[in-house]
């Protein structure tokens, strides 16, 4: 059941989106369905939550990370739970008639039902890691949300601000929730919630609480973060009423609630949270008196409330946490009806610029009246809810004594607020509905229908009676709520709208008098704020994101990233070489201690011959084709070292690949310049000959460390295991097709696509005339020689292709050998006799070969499943055939066929490709 | 021996290295299959270096590591397809901008 509580929502955003084109009406009701299904249930559970039940359930999801599914259901919850439904559900039925024709109803609501789930997610998570990803899930809808007029700049502006401050916050949150977590070893909120004691002692407290109060403050728009809040506002209206009034703005509130018992009680957490409290309650109800736009007012007074409540935490008694959830509560019904009332005045007259509107009392008599109710309660009048928790957090701040001989501060700085607040519910009320009737304005108001106004008369009606009736409308959500939220029992308080002449209601009174005098000279101070210098948060919030942010990651990049690959090389080299070398010199000794082996002639002549091709290459690789000649000798050296040191396999491997790789290399350069200019300064040349050499001494240096020291390998399994478990004597073949099958399966995979690769890189390609580059080519483009001993080659090298693909599983061969020969076999066709000839006797189209070959590879692979075994097992047995003899069959060989076939298509889609280019003669080339 | 061998792969490495660090695109080529040589030799040396020990199971033999040996006869032909596709974006690269210089800036936005 308290899954289907937080999950209906989630499930209830896709039915706006498939019922959009039912029309607006069918939409609404189906929106409205599943939070009035979810408030039924939170409902049902009411009567175990009254008792003190917890009610949790709880799925493993990523245990090793401490990452579980797990909801809770205590008071707390269930008050926050209780709020986000129930003013979900109004703000439904207020924005059915507050959205215009225009604009989409679908989205709308799908977007408000998914931040409505991530809501209830971050209420009830019983992970604190859980908690976190639904708080970003609430920070991205409300992103979503407030740049739902995305074709309106300020919206747009709006949405990225508030994005990226409750975003960065969620950030610093999920920081503190694993430092949360390193202390306590558990991310469970009962676990963290007992270990409270630990948690404060341990030294990376202070840590914790800053990132975790960076995510409150960020979400509560505390100061300084409080300038995302008012920008806000450029969401539609029941969107602020909704998000920016009565929950997402509570998050913040809800989390210092949650994390209550484990985190408060220290001086760190007074000091913060009572300071940031104190200037963001001050500030909010200062700004909000100079605010022209009602929704502004709104929203800076909003923000004095949160500060207010934060201020309630900071002061850090039970009865403080009492009156926070309160004025919570409160605080949700009586801003949310004003900013739905907010809406209606902007809805019906076009307008809300305050200093545009007057007299509306005439046009609209009930919405006066209910915004008239809705304010006093703001201002904390007598008889209203709001009137009962600033008592309460008025008597509050008297009673503390943390800050010592400066204690009256707090109790002084909260009236000075007051008065303010005073005044600007004042001026939302008397400047917009009494007084003169206006001057013209966009829309000739009138009352808005019945439905729109019933959601704020639902919430007044609540104000009302909390005001009047408190003890029995929410004394006991409230002590169930507050005994959850503290974890102990709750001393003796009464909530009664008469406590009797004492100190917090004469502070009351004066604030109202003194609020109402301000407000009689609200002209002069508008004339003092207009002679402040202007600020504008989207400006300077833009300036810095642009200023700082862009700019200096522009010049970083920049600096970083030339457009010069040389440069990049460079820097990658000089950080290997760095690190490599760094490691290097760890080493105690270069010589590791094994003897060192006799050097024979031919082996000394082999690597003279290498090392002199080699720095040939380097030294004249201006002149290409040379260059490549010298190349090609350094690569059969390669090839004759492997002979030389027991890897027949890889000799012939490298030998084919060699010859491949050499006629692609020629072919390309056909197509090049022959010739490179100088490009490079002598300093250049010198400095990069510098790093090479270093680079090469560091790879030198480690081999020859290496090879002096012992070897302690995981080969004897290998070794052991080959015949008996691969089927094969030929232990490197077996490695490739049945140990490491997997690792052969991905390597024939980047064959095929890079085959396809080069097809598509060729496909269309325009070519310079190589004819214009000046320079001589055989007259004889096919000789006759070469042809005819080629003929009975083709057949020799098919069989020579088969023997060694046959007998590759024990003896050095196999499928990429096998391949490798096949392939350059059909490329000497092309080569001696031509394109033309040879595709008329051949398909040209290798392509199904690659693909064949990598589905036959993937097939055997996965055929063993059918034998219920692991991918990539084998089954081996030896057959007797007449004139062939023994024969070892084993299915690893089907695998190496695909193997095989793979090599062949793609080496000859690669090269007969290139081959088929035809030089683009009418273009007059452009190279000298 | 081995200090011939490690020699063989120093030179080898730092003629590839100091292809690769150059500004047109066939030596940057060259200098790949170069360096991959010595990468490859580097890693058979893995196994140390064995004479007459091929890892083909027999009676009574002995036999050299086949691990390093799989796994480059692996690096050698991923080799060839890195070699092969860096090879062919080099020539259209050269048939896009006119030029074959690594920069990949057409010739006209070259001039100065």
């Amino acid at each position: 059941m308290l899954l289907s509580l937080i999950l209906l929502p989630f499930i209830g955003s896709l039915l706006p989106l498939l019922a959009a084109h039912k029309g607006r009406t069918v939409c609404s009701w189906l929106t409205a369905a599943p939070p009035a299904c979810a408030l039924l249930l939170l409902l049902s559970t009411a009567p175990a939550v009254f008792q003190g039940e917890l009610l949790t359930i709880r799925w493993d999801w990523i245990p090793a990370l401490g990452l579980n599914i797990g909801f809770r259901l205590d008071g707390l919850a269930f008050l926050f739970a209780l709020l986000i439904l129930a003013i979900g559900l109004l703000v439904i039925l207020y924005g059915h008639y507050y959205l215009s024709a225009k604009d989409s109803h679908g989205r709308f609501f799908s977007l408000l039902l998914l931040f409505m789930g991530a809501m209830m997610g971050v209420v009830t998570a019983d992970n604190l890691l859980l908690m976190v990803v639904f708080w970003e899930l609430t920070s991205l809808s409300s992103f979503l949300l407030i740049g739902f007029w995305g074709h309106r700049r300020d919206a747009r502006r709006g949405a990225r601000m508030a994005l990226t401050v409750t975003g960065g916050g969620g950030l610093a949150l999920l920081a503190g929730v694993m430092v949360i977590g390193h202390i306590v070893g558990s991310f469970e909120l009962s676990d963290v919630l007992a270990a409270g004691d630990i948690l404060r002692e341990h030294h990376l407290y202070p840590v914790a609480l800053v990132l975790v109060l960076l995510g409150v403050f960020t979400k509560s728009a505390q100061f300084p973060f409080h300038f995302w809040l008012p920008h806000a506002m450029s969401a539609p209206t029941p969107v602020s009423a909704y998000l920016h009034s009565a929950t997402m703005v509570k998050a913040g509130v809800f989390l210092l609630a949650r994390l209550y018992p484990a985190l408060s009680g220290t001086e760190l957490w007074f000091i913060m949270l009572s300071l940031v409290g104190l200037s963001t309650m001050t500030l909010g109800a200062v700004v909000a008196l100079f605010k022209h736009d009602l929704k502004g007012l709104l929203a800076y007074s909003t923000i004095s409330h949160l500060g207010l409540i934060v201020l309630l935490f900071g002061l850090d008694t039970q009865l403080a946490v009492v009156a926070a959830l309160f004025h919570t509560v409160n605080h949700a019904t009586f801003k949310a009806s004003l900013f739905m009332s907010a809406g209606i005045v902007d809805h019906e007259t076009g307008s809300r610029d305050i200093r545009l509107l007057s007299g509306l009392r005439h046009y609209m008599p009930i919405t006066a009246a209910l915004g008239l109710i809705a304010a006093a309660a703001m201002a904390g009048v007598p008889l209203m809810n709001g009137f009962l928790s600033t008592e309460m957090f008025l008597g509050e701040a008297i009673e503390q004594r943390v800050l010592g001989g400066w204690s009256w501060l707090i109790p002084a700085v909260a009236v000075f607020a007051k008065v303010f607040s005073v005044a600007y519910a004042l001026r939302f009320i008397h400047s917009v509905f009494f007084g003169p009737k206006p001057g013209p304005l966009p829309k000739q108001p009138h009352e808005p229908p019945f439905f729109m106004r019933a959601p704020i008369v639902i919430l007044v009606v609540l104000c009302l009676a909390v005001g009047m009736l408190p003890a029995l409308i929410v004394g006991p959500l409230l002590s169930v709520a507050a005994a959850s939220t503290t974890q102990t029992i709750l001393p003796q308080y009464t909530l009664e709208i008469w406590h009797g002449f004492n100190l917090p209601l004469a502070l009351s009174v004066l604030a109202m008098v003194l609020g109402v005098f301000l407000y009689s000279q609200r002209h002069r101070l508008f004339n003092l704020w207009n002679r402040l210098p202007p600020l504008s948060a989207p400006d300077v919030f833009e300036f810095i994101l642009h200023s700082i942010l862009v700019q200096g990651s522009r010049r970083i990049t920049k600096l970083l990233e030339s457009g010069h690959p040389q440069n990049y090389l460079l820097i990658l080299f000089l950080f290997t070489i760095a690190l490599a070398g760094a490691a290097l010199l760890q080493l105690p000794s270069l010589h590791g201690g094994v003897s060192m082996t006799a050097i024979d002639f031919p082996s000394l002549a082999i690597a003279m011959t290498m090392i002199v091709a080699a720095l040939g290459t380097a030294i004249l690789h201006r002149n290409r084709l040379t260059a490549l000649l010298f190349l090609s000798v350094v690569g059969l050296g390669v090839a004759l070292v492997f002979a030389r040191f027991s890897a027949p396999d890889l000799v012939l491997t490298q030998l084919s690949v060699e010859v491949v790789s050499i006629i692609l290399l020629m072919l390309i350069l056909f197509l090049l310049p022959r010739q490179n200019q100088r490009d490079s300064s002598v300093q250049r040349l010198w400095r990069d000959a510098v790093v090479a050499g270093v680079g090469g001494l560091s790879l030198g240096i480690l081999t020859f460390a290496i090879l002096t020291r012992p070897l302690d390998s995981i080969s004897k399994f290998f070794l052991a295991e080959s015949v008996s478990g691969g089927g094969g004597t030929n232990v490197v073949n077996v490695v490739l097709v049945d140990f490491r099958g997997f690792d052969t399966f991905g390597e024939i995979t980047v064959l095929a696509i890079a085959a396809i690769g080069i097809f598509g890189l060729l496909d269309g390609m325009r070519l310079f005339n190589p004819r214009h580059l000046g320079h001589h080519y055989a007259k004889d483009r096919h000789p006759m020689l070469l042809s005819v001993l080629n003929m009975p080659l083709l057949p020799l090298a098919l069989m020579v292709s088969l023997y060694i693909f046959m007998r590759g599983h024990n003896l050095p061969g196999g499928g990429f050998i096998a391949g490798l020969i096949t392939a350059i076999a059909l490329i000497l066709q092309y080569l001696t006799n031509g394109l033309n000839w040879t595709n008329e006797r051949l398909n040209d189209n290798f392509h199904p070969l690659v693909a064949s070959g990598v589905m036959i590879a993937g097939l055997t692979a996965m055929g063993s499943w059918f034998f219920g075994m692991p991918l990539l097992t084998t089954a081996h047995t030896h057959v007797h055939l007449p004139v062939l003899g023994e024969i070892p069959l084993a299915t690893a060989m089907v695998f190496d066929l695909g193997v095989y076939l793979t090599v062949v298509g793609a080496t000859l889609v690669i090269l007969e490709n290139l081959g088929k280019l035809k030089p683009f003669t009418s273009q007059p080339t452009t190279e000298p | 021996m081995e200090l011939l061998y490690a020699t063989v792969v120093a030179i080898l490495a730092g003629s590839g290295l100091y292809l690769i660090l150059r500004a047109r695109s066939f030596p940057v080529v060259m200098g790949l299959l170069m360096f991959s040589y010595a990468v490859n030799l580097f890693l058979v040396a893995m196994g140390r270096l064995h004479t007459g020990k091929p890892a083909i199971i027999a009676e009574g033999a002995q036999y050299t590591d086949p691990l390093p040996q799989a796994l480059v006869l692996t690096a050698i032909v991923i080799g060839f397809a890195m070699i092969s596709f860096i090879t062919v974006l080099a020539l259209r690269a050269r048939s896009e901008l006119g030029n074959d210089h690594v920069d990949a800036r057409s010739d006209e936005d070259q001039q100065p």
